[in-house]
């Protein structure tokens, strides 16, 4: 899996000032991923890579993942080790086999992301969601993980 | 034959002359002919139908997608997407007959269907004896 996310080349952009924003964010995500120890490292070019997002309360670990035109049943998520790993497959439809292509972004085939979780969650309560294109799966912290007042008698 | 490819992205600060949003994502997008047209495929993740904005002005195709997903309500560990709107504009082929274009959203990929006006078509003429 690669941690910085492959773009396609725009290659019919001719103004400097597109140019400008995409190297604009280009240097924005650089100092984004700030914790380079969160993802496995699968290979440089793996194909796709879909953004993962992941946030944190005091109860709940949040991951979101951008993966436009599946189907839910395409998308397999698995917990293992304080491991989520999100595994699918979108399936390139013959419909563009009929004619000339005249521009090709779009990845097809399988993608696999993993995240190690920075706390223990109860991997009986996991809920995911898929909605317009994102995936958001919620982990639960698990009771011992939660942050706690621990009460100090003093006699 | 089409310079559908042809598509020249404009600085997106153009239009815009607020600050409020200045930045656009580009989709990534997809075009191939069909018998009938073209078909283009653009992919924004977090848009649904009522965030799409799609115009032709001088044979200028420009699709615009507000998100309309929430943020996630809790302090951000790790980040890769980017919380943009998308924008993306193409030159349209004169054969795209612009009046019959028609647009569906679907988890996030948006499908427009670019058909040819019928004066374009290859059309079979009949022998009449």
């Amino acid at each position: 899996m690669s941690i910085i996310r492959y773009q396609t080349p725009e290659l019919s952009t001719w103004s400097p000032f597109d140019r400008l924003t995409s190297l604009r964010d280009e240097m924005n995500r650089l100092f984004d991923l700030s914790l380079p120890g969160l993802t496995r490292d699968d290979g440089l070019f793996s194909g796709w890579s879909p953004a993962l997002d992941m946030h944190q309360d005091k109860d709940n670990v949040f991951v979101k993942v951008e993966l436009p035109g599946m189907k839910k049943e395409e998308i397999e998520i698995s917990l293992h080790d304080g491991m989520l790993s999100i595994v699918g497959e979108r399936k390139h439809e013959e419909k563009s086999g009929e004619g000339e292509s005249f521009r090709s972004e779009r990845y097809f085939g399988r993608f696999h992301r993993s995240v190690t979780l920075p706390t223990a969650v109860d991997s009986m309560k996991v809920n995911a969601t898929y909605k317009d294109g994102i995936l958001t799966v919620t982990l639960p912290k698990a009771e011992e993980a939660k942050p706690k007042q621990i009460q100090v008698n003093v006699s | 034959m089409s310079n559908l490819t042809n598509t020249e992205e404009k600085p997106a600060t153009q239009q815009q002359g607020t600050v409020r949003k200045t930045s656009y994502f580009t989709p990534l997008a997809n075009i191939f002919e069909t018998k009938d047209g073209y078909v283009l495929e653009a992919e924004m993740p977090g848009v649904n139908k009522d965030g799409l904005e799609i115009t032709v002005e001088n044979n200028e195709l420009t699709i615009v997608g507000r998100r309309s997903d929430v943020a996630v309500n809790a302090p951000v560990v790790y980040r890769e997407s980017r919380d943009l709107d998308y924008r993306r504009a193409f030159d349209l082929d004169p054969s795209i007959d612009t009046a019959k274009i028609s647009a569906k959203i679907d988890s996030g990929v948006l499908t427009l269907t670019l058909p040819k006006a019928e004066s374009v078509k290859p059309r079979k003429i009949s022998i009449t004896d």
